[in-house]
């Protein structure tokens, strides 16, 4: 049921996209390129090319497994000391980049987020193997810091001389003692094809290594729930968390946004998980239903109107017209601030055009906020997406497993004998269903895009120029590595990574405060109009003053 | 537990395995720098995408311009069976997409770990296109970050740039060639404009001053415009002479390696010994002696006197030092970053009266203390702590004692500053809490200049924010 698109560019035009730049390309590339550029027309099933390896000499916004595991998924989580197994960039680079906040609850909890540790490999490691030095740089942050735990990640050169992280984290543990939790990931950079291989070597660790260790269920026994994928940046969980405690809603753990290791230990005490992005955590979703019986839904609380939607689901779900009558109420209450946000911001940014390539979930989320600004998104893709992020989660049985996900750990759970504990019985959750509740599904940025819109896979460098000049759109959002390109070419340019240092832009707060940056954003074309006075076409004559 | 002491042995250095905050960065990010100074180049990393991507998202943060780095992506079957497919198809496609003028391949860790034959695969690249004459030239830097720094990856990518372009022209011409170490664009325009004032023929190189200092632009640009043509570089071995700032650079650069298959050279070792140019190697000019070296050098060089605008630029800078005098005398600094910048930081403090507490580089060259000893002479503090290989994280602790009342260097020590409550200068690599790191100024008398007044205003500043009266005179 997807609206057509109604902007003043005609789908013909769109459409030109696609052979304009494949002609550009050798043939070979050409015909890869092919099927990751499509029209959107989601009634017709359009199958998108995604996940595959980026080409060789193409220039594109993908990061490596390592990024997506410590960087993203293990990164956010104060109390864990992260140790980089490599040579010191891989560790440099990715210390404190990501924005994400935390906020430890008494001034003296732990948080190591701000170090950077890394085992800064050096020659002789890389030929006479580097565990001994690995082992070395454990027991140091381990004197430093006395931390609950440590984990370790590898990097590209550690596969390939053969170090064994797991060996060490064992032998570790036994030699500290002290209860401390050790374990490593084998995150190496060339595993998979993007940071989504790392998302999902951090899930099966975290499942393996965290989550069920501990559990005492704290607090009130109701609406208890999990938030995934939601990794605070710019301070994002600290309004999702204010909405939830409005609401009486209960959050046990956020994967892993403002976290701590306790958190993911007591998650599977929580009844509800909500997935946010489907592309880097949907995999502990799936483990903790098989494995504890936790139905998930998935979330988008970007845009005001779908943090409201979140809401009611999880008052659905709960089913206690206590929790449904405090839900609205708050809703009300946070709607009347964002209505005349609104319409403030409206007036500048109604019928403008915007462009997202960002993340694996963010080019979907974020259409919300434009749609609510009265803007259309011409065309998106995302970094690291997967088939499923695209067309749904109904194509995952269809897709093909290639070389390149091959080397991803795979691993299976089962249901936990004494623990799992189905929080709805198969009636409820029917029920739920004919209700309008959706289990284990989510859609796919294509069903919420417009028909004819181009959705684009891992948009190289390249196409993003052409995409630019061919298309002019008003903002384009995507990261700081395209920012200056996009700039340069005089349209405003909004990071969605770490959000240009501003935020949260998550809830009803966040919705206000990006209605406010876009409002501005799209006013900054005016640099570009002028002219110096020798640039101008008439030259005012000097005049003499008597 | 005393990091400071089981850490640091009596010689400063370290003693202690892992590193915490890291005070430098890989190699392929210096050679990134180096080779967008070349015009019309693209550069490529030869291993995973993974680098590519980090080290763009590093510079594009402290300059600010567009950065594209290609790579060559492997895969986990590439790190088996070697990379020469992807090597062949990268350089297709970058030359499909923005045909470059040249293309410039540094090595990252994991292609150097499986043992690549870069210039091998360039060779053999070149004997499949043998008939195709518009090919781009090709250059390749050898930069594994187990091996060294940034500053490393910097100074072999000049080397490799100009050992495979530059040519024996048969006579000697009369132009010279300046190698101006990894310093900003603002401060490059800066030293092109002082020897055309000398009315000297220059090569500068590195020159990213337009590159990474890019105007806004009407028209969008594939790839930047500016940079050293490769026909100068190809001149560089008939030059007269070759200035090298920096007396450290890559001299060092047998840093943790356990194999030397590669015998170091700077650039303008190279154009000594293979064209016999003369080399006059010299620090970075900042501060007013190290300055006074170099327009000495410049000006013998060229036959010509001091110009009168530098004259009176220095003049106005000692002029600037007795009025300032007063504010700095005493100070104490703690000055970190990459070591030749290090030492030229240090040898300007110690000429003002500020005195160096902790010299401090995540480089390893293992000659920071000899060389500050040289340059700076009498001045050279007995109990001043020089750290090689030095993280951020030692520094902290070597600083408990010293009371430091201002740092100098990049962004990543503010967290220091900021616990310590003292005002940081920041220079070097990376800056990316402040806009304009592009501009940044020290070289010269006039970078001098602004350097010394930020540094005096800084303590101001300082001083009346904690001060319990508001004075406006200070
Ligand atoms: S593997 Fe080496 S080249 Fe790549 S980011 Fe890490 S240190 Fe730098
Ligand atoms: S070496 Fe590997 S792990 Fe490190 S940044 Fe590069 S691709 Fe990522």
């Amino acid at each position: 049921m997807s609206k057509e698109i109604d902007t003043t560019v005609k789908v013909e035009d769109l459409s030109t996209f696609k052979e304009t730049v494949l002609a550009k390309y050798p043939k070979k590339v050409a015909k890869k390129r092919e099927k990751s550029i499509l029209i959107n027309d989601f009634d017709a099933n359009p199958q998108i090319q995604a996940n595959v390896r980026t080409i060789p000499g193409i220039i594109t916004q993908r990061g490596c497994a390592y990024a997506g595991c410590k960087g993203v998924v293990l990164g956010p989580t104060r109390d864990i000391v992260n140790i980089t197994h490599g040579p010191i960039g891989c560790g440099f680079y990715s210390w404190l980049t990501r924005r994400n906040q935390t906020k430890p609850e008494n001034p003296d909890d732990p948080n190591y987020m701000t170090y950077c540790f890394s085992t800064d490999m050096q020659d002789s490691n890389i030929v006479f193997g580097g565990e001994e030095k690995l082992k070395q740089a454990i027991r140091e942050a381990y004197e430093l810091f006395h931390p609950k735990a440590i984990a370790i990640f590898s990097t590209c050169p550690v596969g390939l001389i053969g170090d064994d992280v797991h060996r060490v984290a064992r032998q570790m543990v036994e030699e500290i003692g002290d209860g401390i939790n050790i374990f490593g990931f084998s995150c190496e950079g060339y595993r998979g094809v993007s940071q989504s291989a790392g998302h999902h070597i951090a899930n099966n660790g975290l499942f393996k290594n965290l989550i069920g260790r501990d559990d005492e269920v704290r607090g009130s026994a109701k609406y208890r729930v999990n938030l995934l994928g939601e990794y605070n940046i710019g301070g994002d969980a600290f309004e999702l968390e204010r909405i939830f405690e409005e609401c009486g809603i209960n959050l046990i753990a956020t994967f892993s946004g403002n976290s701590t290791i306790q958190k993911f230990e007591n998650a599977h005490t929580a009844d509800l998980n909500m997935v946010m992005c489907h592309r880097s955590i949907n995999y502990v979703a799936g483990m903790m239903e098989t494995t504890f019986g936790i139905p998930w839904i998935k979330v988008q609380p970007i845009g005001a109107e779908s943090t409201a939607k979140m809401l009611r689901k999880i008052g659905q779900y709960f089913g206690e017209q206590e929790l449904i009558d405090r839900i609205e109420e708050v809703i009300a209450k946070e709607m009347v601030e964002v209505k005349i946000a609104q319409a403030k911001a409206l007036i500048k940014t109604k019928g403008k055009m915007a462009m997202l390539f960002v993340g694996g979930s963010r080019a979907h989320h974020y259409q919300n906020l434009f749609e609510e600004l009265g803007m259309t998104t011409l065309s998106a893709g995302y970094e690291f997406g997967h088939r499923d992020d695209y067309e749904g989660r109904t194509v995952i049985p269809t897709i093909q497993i290639d070389a390149d996900s091959r080397n991803i750990e795979e691993i299976t759970v089962t249901k936990d004998e004494t623990r799992y504990n189905p929080r709805k019985t198969e009636e409820e959750l029917k029920a739920l269903a004919a209700g309008g509740m959706e289990f284990n599904e989510y859609d796919g940025l294509m069903a919420q895009m417009q028909k004819g819109s181009l959705v684009i896979d891992d948009l190289s460098h390249y196409e993003m120029e052409k995409l630019i000049e061919m298309y002019h759109p008003d903002v384009f959002c995507a990261g700081i590595k395209e920012k200056y390109a996009v700039q340069k070419m005089g349209v405003p340019l909004k990071q969605l990574h770490s959000y240009d240092y501003g935020g949260p832009y998550a809830g009803f707060k966040g919705a206000i405060n990006f209605y406010n940056d876009i409002e501005m954003i799209a006013c900054t074309g005016i640099w570009k109009e002028l002219k110096a006075p020798w640039e101008r076409e008439s030259i005012v004559e000097a005049e003499y003053v008597y | 537990m005393n990091i400071a002491e089981s850490h640091i042995d009596k010689n400063n250095n370290k003693t202690h395995i892992a590193s915490c905050n890291a005070c430098k960065q890989c190699a392929p990010l210096g050679a990134c720098i180096a080779f967008k100074g070349i015009e019309g180049m693209l550069p490529m990393l030869h291993g995973s995408q993974g680098c590519a991507t980090y080290i763009r998202r590093y510079l594009i943060s402290h300059f600010r311009e567009p950065m594209d780095i290609a790579s060559s992506n492997f895969s986990e079957e590439t790190t088996i069976f070697g990379g020469n497919r992807n090597f062949n198809d990268g350089i297709d496609n970058i030359i499909s997409q923005y045909h470059p003028a040249v293309i410039a391949i540094a090595s990252t860790c994991l292609s150097e770990t499986i043992g690549e034959d870069v210039q091998r695969l360039i060779y053999e690249y070149k004997g499949m296109h043998e008939n195709e004459s518009d090919l781009p030239e090709m250059i390749f830097a050898s930069t594994p970050s187990y091996q060294g720094t940034h500053l490393e990856g910097f100074h072999e990518a000049v080397f490799a740039a100009i050992k495979a372009l530059s040519e024996n022209a048969g006579s000697v011409g009369n132009h010279i060639n300046l190698f101006c170490n990894m310093i900003s664009p603002e401060d490059i325009r800066h030293l092109k404009e002082i020897v055309e004032d000398f009315a000297v023929q220059s090569m500068i190189f590195p020159d990213y001053s337009d590159t990474l200092d890019s105007t806004s632009w009407d028209n969008y640009h594939r790839i930047s415009e500016g940079g050293t043509p490769v026909s100068s570089l190809r001149r560089s071995g008939s030059a007269y002479a070759s200035v090298e700032l920096g007396y450290i650079l890559n001299s060092g650069g047998m840093n943790g390696r356990i194999k030397e298959n590669a015998i170091k050279q700077s650039a303008g070792e190279y154009l000594k010994a293979k064209f016999a140019v003369p080399l006059v190697r010299t620090g970075l000019p900042i501060g007013l002696l190290e300055t006074d070296k170099f327009f000495d050098h410049v000006s013998r060089i060229s036959g010509q006197p001091t110009p009168q605008k530098y004259k009176q630029q220095r003049g106005r800078l000692i002029d600037l030092y007795i009025d300032g005098h007063k504010y700095v005398s005493g100070k104490r600094v703690v000055i970190y970053g990459e070591e030749d910048l290090v030492v030229a930081l240090a040898a300007f403090a110690a000429e003002i009266g500020i005195k160096p507490m902790l010299c401090a580089s995540g480089g390893e060259s293992g000659k920071l203390q000899e060389t500050l000893k040289i340059v700076l002479g009498d001045l050279y503090p007995g109990d001043m702590i020089v750290g090689q290989g030095f993280s951020f994280d030692q520094m902290e602790e070597s600083m408990r004692d010293l009371n430091p009342d201002l740092m100098i260097g990049n962004s990543k020590g503010y967290y220091i500053a900021r616990k310590m409550d003292i005002p940081l200068i920041r220079t070097g690599f990376p800056i990316h809490d402040r806009i304009g790191a592009q501009h940044t100024r020290t070289l010269g008398y006039e970078g001098t200049t602004i350097l010394f007044e930020q540094i005096v205003n800084a303590l101001l500043e300082d001083k009346q924010r904690k001060s319990p009266i508001g004075y406006k005179y200070m």
